[in-house]
Formats: structure tokens, sequence, C-alpha cells
């Protein structure tokens, strides 16, 4: 073999299939191959579905000898382990569904398994999705690939990792306050988060049901704008799925953003912003602007209450997403239950760590009687107004660009004790999760110790394909090589 | 103090002489749609345990709830009937509490926006032992909401276990809430009868108290005649029939007064009824109450039911218990009390409507449905229906009589037979040789014979005696066994004893 085959995009893979260059058993083997190698250090995968993945990878190969191949057929997908698969356990890197098998496959897991995606297995992540390191995993501690000693940032860190680390061409992950995004940044990769309603719920274990979308993270935008094509769209299964027509998100990729308006947010580029991020991000937009965009300033003066708002609502709903793990019908039942008080406090105490944990008291606090309306209600009043704030913005810009997060990533263990200093660090995601819009985090520098950094691209709710445009034509012309990660501690 | 020497002995009528009863209802009905509310399982829950379930209803991780569209137009229909404002715009919210057989340890209710509100009830009240209304009251209806059923737990199973059935999880509930207009056990045993006639008219639910479908609770508080503020309630549960409702409303009413009489207060709490014992029993105080912690429910989208969907439900709902009885009274001629019997359910009534259309005429239909036929089906352990008896059978029977052709009589007899064989009336009546004897020319030799072998009675008809008149037109009718046609006897019997 001539190339690497865990290394290449989707595109290049798929592009390779076709053309008999390769085999999708020999790309799912180079891939489980690639793990074999770098995952003890890098420590993505939960699960590795070796026997799975080259079952999955000689049906690609009949599709493609048969001429019904897509472009995902035979590309390597690793799931996080937040998705429902009838294949393997599904745990939320909890303790609390160790061992946990799904009678169901989620729907963008469906969806990806007709497109012809072979799945090498499931990578980690903060424990159902709290947390913005992947250090609230049961299971263990992954690392970033630029840096073991640093961490991929979270609740996807998994995912993040394994694209970075070349253990797969394409993860799905999930983005509740910046799950996507924030690792994808910290990593080095793409990370999407659609618009929400843009892909099914349906098999995505809830953390926040009104704030949760799946989204891919890949090694490049076109490799986010195909695997769109494949999950979003309308499932019976999910009522808060939108009935809005798909494009094909590929062909907004045009290298073209001559007619784009960028708006700059004043509040995001305050002294808060570390300068190390502060460069990048601005010429990131230099370069847009240097392609014919007009860069416009635009306010977002509410964005100061989003962290607050959205703490409360991510918990408030979160108390009662995670009420149903209390060992009755599945998942972990503390042995020394005498009655069924014990259980649900043992299961639920011995079974949740100390981030869920804190969070669920946070949402059963704002949710009480006499709490309700300072609290929760409140925070659905701001939440509609930082919605209105961006309706405000985008009547003068077409896609916001600002940082991702205020600096690259932690070192292990830097966050672990100030729960407070890691929610503050959200600022510049969670604002797109309660306003339900499509947010893109792309690479676009690396720090002088070797970080990458990223910068974002927020759109219109449904308006994925323009801010794919503008992120897919920085790619093209800034010229960003990060190089690949030497792996090194 | 007088009236405090026995207060078990209480009826709503003696306590209101000191204290007047407060009681507001709530029912719970399931509604019969096919599917559960938020997954497409089966509602029929006497299945094995656990067999009409999947991981929607069992609350398995990652699962979402899509909402029945039937069971909104169900629980809307409730509404219209009720005399609701149907809500056009409404949600749904979680309602958060522990509990094993609650599958997500929330339950997807309706908190501050129900599907239908303000709405009224008119209600005969009746009471337990009388069924003849005494009076009528209009109850006023709170609102009505959707929400999903739990599971069923069942204790002390083989081994010490507890065990819990899904198969109930997510079936379509319909929460309905009255003010606190009902001032007595008979107001709120009367309520629980229309209410529950409203709901088998309308089709939605089986109301079946044993099996669950229809379950009441009763908040009851007690105060001063003419005071304004209401005094502290108890949450009255676990009633298993509508007898049980009205014994344990009485008996809390009785209850609170004794403890208002012996200067004590009545503490809020959930109190249980204990049939056998006759008593309630407290369950759970207010400060141990759940805090439910609602909000609304982020999986579904808010329910809308425009202007379009209203009047559709409503030109769907059949002709409601209220309006078919004044049609039946104004109509059809029938008394007040032939109406109501007759439309007591939507079977009766339709069968009775059945049996007009079939020809016959309204009065007597009507006598027949509601004595001999009731009497007979009764026996059998049946309900008037086409299937115990078909309308045109019964209909041809009153004809059969109304024409002449048979006897009153004649047709009581028949009447087992005809239910039993489900043959037509014409045909039995043929083959048995039933039919009335009304030719004068074949019954003379009848009327003479009798006249001949009661000469006493007969010279008493001659005195002027008319009395004795009736025992020799029982002579000839059990001499033709039952066929005669009483009116010609009679004539026959005149010509004969003044002839002479």
């Amino acid at each position: 073999m001539s190339r690497d085959w865990f290394g290449c995009t989707a595109h290049e893979i798929s592009d390779a299939l076709r053309s008999g260059a390769v085999t999708a058993r020999e790309v799912a083997q180079s891939c489980l191959d690639r793990i074999d190698a770098v995952d003890g250090r890098v420590q993505a995968y939960v699960e590795v579905w070796r026997d799975e993945a080259l079952r999955q990878a000689d049906a690609a190969d009949a599709r493609i000898q048969a001429g019904t191949a897509g472009p995902l057929t035979g590309v390597p997908v690793s799931l996080k382990d937040v998705l429902c698969t009838q294949t393997g356990a599904t745990t939320c890197c909890s303790r609390i569904l160790e061992g946990y098998r799904s009678p169901f496959d989620a729907t963008v897991v469906r969806r990806l398994q007709e497109a012809g995606a072979v799945f090498l297995g499931k990578v980690n992540m903060d424990e159902f999705a709290m947390g913005s390191t992947t250090e609230n995993s049961a299971r263990q501690v992954t690392r970033n690939p630029w840096d073991l000693e640093r961490v991929p940032g979270g609740s996807s860190g998994g995912s993040a990792a394994s694209v970075a680390a070349d253990e797969t061409a394409i993860s799905i992950g999930s983005d509740t306050g910046g799950s996507i995004r924030q690792p994808a940044a910290f990593c080095g990769c793409v990370g999407m988060k659609p618009t929400y309603g843009r892909v099914s719920r349906y098999g995505l274990v809830a953390f926040a049901s009104s704030l949760d979308q799946i989204g891919p993270l890949a090694k490049d935008v076109r490799d986010c704008a195909t695997t769109l094509n494949v999950i979003c769209g309308r499932d019976p299964h999910d009522s808060t799925s939108a009935d809005v027509p798909v494009p094909d998100f590929t062909e907004a990729l045009t290298g073209d953003v001559g007619d784009l308006r960028i708006g700059l947010p004043r509040e995001c580029f305050t002294e808060d912003l570390s300068d190390v991020v502060r460069g990048p991000v601005i010429q990131a937009a230099r370069t847009l602007e240097d392609r014919g965009a007009t860069l416009v300033d635009v306010d977002l003066p509410l964005l100061r209450y989003a962290v607050a708002t959205y703490y409360i609502i991510c918990t408030a709903e979160a108390s009662a997403n995670l009420a149903r793990f209390d060992g009755v019908r599945y998942g972990y039942r503390d042995p020394d239950a005498k009655n069924v008080q014990d259980m649900y406090v043992l299961s639920k105490s011995r079974g949740f760590g100390p981030e869920v944990q804190r969070r669920i008291v946070l949402g059963t606090y704002v949710l009480s009687s006499g709490y309700y309306d300072a609290y929760y209600l409140k925070a659905q009043r701001v939440r509609r107004l930082i919605r209105d704030d961006y309706a405000r913005a985008f009547a003068s810009c077409d896609a916001i660009l600002m940082p991702v997060t205020p600096s690259p990533a932690y070192r292990l263990g830097e966050m672990l004790d100030d729960p407070l200093q890691m929610y503050l660090a959200d600022i510049y995601t969670i604002g797109v999760n309660l306003a339900g819009l499509p947010a893109i985090s792309v690479p676009c520098g690396k720090s002088s110790a070797g970080l990458p950094i990223g910068m974002q691209l927020v759109g219109k709710a449904f308006d994925e394909a323009t801010i794919l445009r503008a992120a897919h034509a920085y790619e093209l012309h800034a010229g960003i090589a990060l190089g690949r990660p030497a792996l090194a501690g | 103090m007088t009236g405090a020497a026995d207060p078990m002995q209480g009826d709503g009528n003696t306590v209101s002489t000191e204290f007047e009863a407060v009681i507001g209802m709530e029912v719970h009905v399931e509604l019969n749609t096919r599917s559960k509310v938020f997954c497409g399982c089966s509602t029929n829950f006497h299945a094995p345990p656990n067999t009409n379930v999947c991981p929607v209803c069992l609350g398995m991780p990652g699962v979402l709830p899509v909402l029945n569209r039937r069971a909104v137009e169900r629980s809307v229909a409730a509404g219209i009937a009720l005399g609701c404002t149907i809500s056009r715009w409404s949600k749904m919210d979680r309602k958060n509490y522990f509990y094993p057989d609650l599958a997500k340890n929330y339950q997807i209710s309706q908190y501050d926006l129900p599907l239908s509100h303000d709405g009224v009830l008119e209600v005969d009240v009746v009471s337990p032992g009388s069924q003849t209304p005494s009076a009528s009251k209009r109850i006023r209806i709170r609102r009505a909401h959707l929400e999903e059923d739990t599971a069923r737990n069942t204790h002390a199973l083989p081994g010490g276990c507890s065990g819990v059935d899904f198969n109930r999880s997510g079936v379509p509930l319909l929460e309905i809430v009255t003010e606190p207009d009902i001032q007595n056990a008979d107001e709120a045993y009367s309520y629980l009868i229309s209410l529950r006639q409203l709901l088998l008219y309308l089709g939605i639910s089986d109301c079946n108290m044993e099996e669950g479908s229809l379950r009441a609770e009763a908040n009851i508080s007690l105060r001063r005649p003419g005071a304004t503020e209401l005094g502290v309630k108890t949450e009255v549960k676990n009633v298993a029939s509508f007898t049980g409702a009205y014994r344990a409303i009485e008996y809390e009413i009785a209850r609170q007064r004794q403890v208002l009489l012996d200067g004590g207060t009545v503490v809020q709490e959930t109190r249980g009824w204990d049939a056998d014992r006759g008593v309630t029993v407290a369950q759970r105080t207010k400060e141990s109450a759940h805090d439910y912690r609602y909000f609304p429910e982020p999986d579904l989208v808010p329910i809308v039911v425009d202007a379009a969907w209203e009047t559709e439900i409503r030109s769907g709902l059949p002709e409601l218990p209220k309006a078919r009885r004044e049609r039946f009274a104004t109509a059809l001629g029938l008394s007040s009390y032939d109406a109501t019997v007759l439309t007591a359910t939507r079977a009766i009534a339709d069968y009775f409507e059945a049996v007009v259309a079939a020809g016959a005429p309204a009065k007597p239909a009507a006598n027949w449905i509601m004595g001999d036929l009731q009497a007979v089906l009764s026996e059998r352990d049946l309900e008037p229906s086409d299937a115990a008896l078909p309308a045109a059978h019964l209909a041809a029977m009153i004809t059969l009589i109304e024409t002449g052709k048979i006897s009153g009589k004649i047709a009581k007899d028949l009447l087992p037979e005809l239910v039993d064989t489900k043959r037509p009336p014409e045909a039995l009546v043929e083959e048995k040789g039933l039919a009335q004897i009304s030719d004068a020319g074949a019954l003379r030799e009848l009327v003479r014979k009798a006249v001949a072998d009661n000469p006493g009675p007969a010279q008493d008809v001659r005195n002027g005696k008319t009395k004795a008149v009736g025992f020799l037109v029982g002579q000839v009718m059990k001499a033709s066994k039952g066929k005669a046609n009483p009116k010609v006897i009679n004539e026959l019997l005149q010509e004969e004893l003044t002839s002479e």
C-alpha cells in the first residue's frame, strides 16, 4: 500500500475506493492498526469493534462493486458513547450504565449505516456529556494528540482525539454547550453543531433536551458537509426534528465569499480573550476579508449572561433526564440497597460521578418550588433575549465569526478543582446552543507551544450552507497547515 | 353539643346545619386509543406483564416521546362535551417524582396550560339508594388535561419481590378537575355518574372503575355556612366504586366535623379510603408532599388545536345525553322518567331508536324495553342490543300487538323465546298458532260454554253486577289458551247475556 489510509479524509478515501485504488476492508484494517499503534497513548476509544468494522467494510466493498456506493460508503467513523448502538455497550462513560446494551440504534447511527459507513467503535466522553475536558469519564482519561499532557477538550474529547490522532476519518459527537466545537478547536480538527432540530436526537442519550444536537468532527470542512448530508433531516421519532428541506451541503463549497458579510461581535474580543487566541482569530477574519467578504461589527450585549442562563437550563433539564437511571429496569443497582429508597440513593450516589451529581443537584434546586421563578423562568426569558440578540446581529451580517475558546487546551487536571472556571470558558460556545443556531469550529493556527487554535463561524437557523461555505473558503485560502500531531507528551 | 353525639351517623343534610362541605373532584380516565400516548405500543394492559412495552414506554436511555394525535382528539372531544374552552395553544410538562412505576421518574403531563378549561356539567342529583333525581346541579369544570399513565406495581411476589408491569405505562390519561362546587356525597356521586355517562357516550373510555380505567379522588373541606374562606382540605383517594366514593365522602365529612366540633383542626393530608373498615386513613401529610418541579417538556412541541381542528372534532361528536333526553321527551313524547332511563347509556338509547325506526310506536317500545325485555335480558345477563334481540324483531312484535294479531299476554310469554331463538316473531306466532282469535264465529261456542258452565256469575251479570263479566272473560281466555281477543269476548258476552 502506498498510502497511510488512516490519515486520509473521507473524500480522499471515498475517491480511492471508487477508483479501486483500495478496498474498504484495507481502509478499515489500516485504521484498526493505527488504533492498535497509538490508542494506548491517546485513549480515545472505549470500545473497538474489530469484527463488526471488517464486516461493515466487506458490505461496503460489495456496494462499491455493485455501484450503489455513496460518499460515506466504506468511510471509517467513530461514535461518541452517548449514541445508542445495538452493537457493543452504550454507557455515556458512566458507571451507572456500565455494560448497558441498547435495544435500538440511534437514528443517526442507522442513517450512517444505511450510507455504508464503517463503525470502528465507541469513543470516550465526559460522563453524560457533562464537562469540557473528558476527564469526567468513568472509563479513562483521553489525551490531546498534540500534547499528551493536555486534555482533548470535551465533552466529545474522544471524538476529537480519534480524528486528530488519525484513528478515524470522521467521528460523531454531540454538542450541548460547545461539546463538539471546543474539543475540535483543542485538537485541531473541524467540528460542526447543526441547527437545533436539524439532526434527530432519537437515540442520543439526553443531557439537556432543548440544547443537545448531534454533529460531525472531521479532518476538513468538506467531510463535515458530506456527513451532514447523511445525518440531517426530519425523523418521525423526534418531534423536535425540523421538517425543513436538507440541501446538498457540498454544493455550498464554492470557495467564494465575495458576497458575504461577516459579523465580529465586539463582546467577543475584549481583554478576557487571551492574545494567543485573539491573533489567529482576527487573522482568520482578515483572510476572509481578503477573499472579498465584508467585515462588520455586531453586538451581542447579552452574551455575558449566557453562562448563567445556560447552567440553569441545562442542569434543570438534566435533573429530569437523568432521573431514569435508578437501578429499577437497567444499569447499575447498588447491591447494598435494602429498600427502594436505598436503591435510589446508593445507586445514584455510587453510579454517577461528582460533576453529574453536582449538575443534578443544581438542576433540582433551580426547579424547586420557591426558586423556579427566580432561576428557571428567568433563565428562559433571558434565553429568548439572547436569541433576539443573535437575530438582531444577523440583520447586518450573514455569519458571525468569533473564538471557540478563550485559551488553547488545558493541562490534565488543571480544571478539575475549579468547575466554575471551567463553566466560564464556555462563553463563546453556549450562546449558540441557547439560540439553537448552527456553528462550526475550524482550525486557524497554533500557539507558540504548538497547540491548535480554533475559530468559530455561527450561522442563521437552518443556514448551515453559508457557514460551511465560509469555513471551506477559509480552509482553502488560509493555507493553515497544522501538520500531524507527534503524539508526544 | 347537640348533633355531635354520633357524627358517624351524619349524612350530607344534617351536617349542613353546622358546617357546609366544600368538595372538588379529580377524575382520571384512561382514553381508549389503540396505541399509547407517546409510542406505538398497544394500550391493552391485560396482556401478560411487560409484553406491550417498547424502549419509549420503558424509559430506556435515548428515547423520545411522540404525541398520539388521537389522544389529543379524544381529550378535546371530552373538553367540548364538558362545555370547556379549548386551548388554541397548550403544551406538555414534566412532573418530577421518584417511584418505581414511573419509567422516567417524571410523568409527562400538563401543568399551567391544559388542553381545555372552564366548562360545566349539569348533573341530576340522585342517591346510591334512589335513582330518582331530587334536584339539578351545575358543577363547573376547572380543567381537563392529558397525561401518561404509570406502570403497575405488584408486591409480595414469590421470593418476597415486588414487580413492575409496564403494559400500562404510557396509556393516555385524561384528568378532569372540577371547581369546589360539590356540597355533599349525593352530588359527588351524581357527578361521577353523569361524567361516566358522558364519557361513555363519547366512546373515549371504558370508564371501568374496577379495572382502573376511571379513578376518582375527592378534595374535601368544611366551613361554617356563609364563610367565604375555604377550610383545610383533605384529599381522599383509593375509592374503587361510585358508592365507595359516596361512602368515603360521607365518612370524611363526618370525621372532619367531629374534629372541628372537638375544637381540633383538620390536617391537610392525603387519606385513603378503607372500604372494608369503612374509614379513611391518613397516608401523607402536606409536609411530606412532593415538590413536583414542573417544567415544560422539551422533547415535545406545543400542541396547537386550531379552530378548524376543533370544529372537525366537534362535528364528530355524537348526540350527548342531555340533548338526547330532551329530544326523546319532546319529539317522541316520552315522559321525563322514561327519557332519562332510555338515555342512561348510548347503547340503550341507540337500541330504543332502532326499535322506533323499525316501525314501533315510541311509548310501547319504551315500555317493552324498560319493562319485560329488561327483565328477560337481565336473567340472561344481557343488555338491550341488536345482538340480544334484533330491534326489528321487537318492533315487529309490538306491531303484532298494535294490530291485534296477538295479545299482550301472548307477547309477554313469547319474549324469552324471541331472545333465545332470534327468530322473527311473525314466524313463531304462525308456527305455534298463537295468533289472536278475533273471529266471533270461532269464539261464540266458547262464550256459550262459559255461560252454561257458570250459571251463578252469568246471573250476576244479568242482574247488573258487571264485575262478574271479568270472571267470564277469564274463563273464555283460559279455554282459548290465551288467544281469544278479550274485546270480542266482551262483545259476545254482552250479546249472550242480554239476548236471553
